[in-house]
């Protein structure tokens, strides 16, 4: 078989991007009115708000950091204006993202004021959105993309069908090279045992299993119950599923057949080389799918049964369900119906082939279900309280 | 037309692939190797839901996926909906 081509973006630093975003970067919340107001008045440009950014401390402050960076320096951006309450702060992510090659600036307001700092913002990203709308796509390998995977809102058809689809394609677009990476640590609870066995070597299963095993502490140390309130959701009950073991079962049929996993990663740290990665994630889909943007993942796959809307603002999120009714009820959310595998009318080889389609589309160009929906997700994972 | 998928021989719950209402034969399949199955629902079991393929004690462990997935905490005969109300966790209790 011939490498498939794609018409990416390909960066500074060589990575290949499928969208060309400039993103207006707030370093804290206090700082969202001052980048929406950017994003409002230069046309293109898109402000990403969130909840964080004061008073964190430690390994919560790093991964904090660490995030803000990551989703600067993600091939699917093109330039990035940062503007934070002080210079500090503002200026650290400045650098980190300017590691990348890309253009890259910080405004703090401290001292100017909004209305000051918005006028100097807003002249740069100007200059930003104008330059980036001259980049021209060029013909890249599909293996350059870094491909994330992660299901929600799944039922019992999740694991018939969706999740063993994106396997399938997990184990090809691996295969051939590239890089990918599935996470979800509470929800591997029933079927540890399966991603074990999927470890490269024993050095990467002992890691595998101390990120699995402080997921578990953390859970008995905080739980007032059997979790069966959160964990399966309300929606996975009324699609079938029961316990998380069920769940964790169908939910690591994304993970192929015949893929191993050469490394473990924390929260939003990039793969250093291709192939499947571990990343320890939360299960709640726009935290996690903003942990992987921010790892450099330019494509995410979504499986759903009962019908998850997630989208993420610089990482296109393709929604793919096996569910009959979900396909039909929740049309406008699917870019990909798989349900004929429910009957036997498609094998998930062939739904492997027909996903792997749409992300050569997607990449190409084709917004997806929730691009289109206007879904930005922008979820920062917060590990503990701020000092 | 298919109306039940089990995972693997071993499984001993299917899951309903079309809505299924009490008192139906139904054809089933393994996903893994295409073996034709039968079972009769002796309630409604939705799209997605679980059927049991036999009968099953308190303390019975349900398996799907040829793995584990809880233990079971009412009696429950052959061909009715194995779901929460007689299904829990053996994990996080």
């Amino acid at each position: 078989m011939t490498k498939r081509k794609i018409l990416g973006y390909r960066r500074e630093n060589g990575r290949v991007g499928v969208r060309n975003h400039v993103v207006i970067l707030p370093v804290d919340d206090i700082s969202n009115a001052a980048c929406e107001a950017v994003a409002n008045n230069i046309k293109g440009t898109m402000a990403l708000p969130h909840a964080y950014g004061r008073l964190q401390f430690g390994e919560d402050l790093e991964l904090f950091f660490r995030t803000m960076i990551g989703i600067g320096s993600n091939a699917n951006v093109a330039a990035v204006v940062v503007i934070g309450i002080e210079a500090g702060w503002t200026q650290k992510i400045v650098d980190g993202i300017a590691k990348t090659g890309k253009p890259v600036k910080g405004f703090s307001i401290e001292g100017k004021g909004d209305i000051r700092t918005i006028a100097d913002a807003s002249y740069q990203a100007k200059e930003y959105v104008q330059w980036a709308s001259e980049l021209q796509r060029t013909e890249c390998d599909l293996h350059e993309l870094y491909i994330s995977v992660k299901c929600g809102e799944s039922d019992t058809t999740t694991g018939l069908s969706s999740c063993p689809t994106v396997g399938n394609v997990i184990d090809k677009h691996c295969a051939e090279g590239g890089t990918a990476s599935f996470g979800e640590t509470s929800e591997l609870t029933g079927a540890e045992h399966i991603v074990a066995a999927k470890a490269i070597d024993d050095e990467v299963r002992k890691e595998f299993f101390a990120a699995f095993e402080d997921y578990t502490k953390l859970v008995f140390s905080q739980k007032k119950d059997d979790l069966s309130e959160s964990q399966p959701t309300k929606g996975n009950i009324a699609g079938g599923l029961t316990t998380i073991e069920e769940k964790a079962l169908g939910n690591v049929e994304k993970l192929g057949k015949r893929t191993k996993f050469v490394g473990c990663l924390a929260p939003a740290v990039a793969p250093t080389k291709q192939g499947l990665w571990f990343m320890d994630t939360s299960s709640a889909a726009a935290e996690a799918v903003t942990l992987w943007a921010a790892s450099g993942a330019v494509i995410h796959l979504f499986p759903t049964g009962q019908g998850n809307v997630i989208g993420n603002p610089i990482e296109p999120v393709i929604k793919l369900s096996g569910n009959p009714k979900t396909v039909t009820t929740m049309q406008e959310h699917i870019d990909l119906d798989v349900s004929a595998i429910l009957q036997g009318e498609m094998t998930i080889d062939q739904a492997g082939d027909a996903l792997l389609e749409m992300i050569v589309r997607t990449a190409n160009g084709r917004l997806t279900a929730a691009e289109a929906l206007g879904h930005r997700e922008f979820s920062m994972t917060k590990l503990y309280r701020s000092a | 037309m298919v109306h039940f998928l089990i995972h693997e021989a071993a499984d001993n719950v299917g899951v309903a692939v079309v809505d299924l209402p009490a008192g139906m034969d139904c054809d089933g399949r393994n996903l893994t190797d295409n073996t034709a199955l039968k079972a009769r629902t002796e309630e409604a079991i939705p799209l997605g839901h679980k059927i049991a393929l036999k009968d099953f004690a308190v303390g019975d462990s349900v398996t799907k996926y040829g793995c584990e997935i809880g233990r079971i905490v009412q009696p429950v005969k052959a061909g009715h909906h194995v779901h929460i109300h007689n299904l829990k966790t053996k994990r996080w209790a």
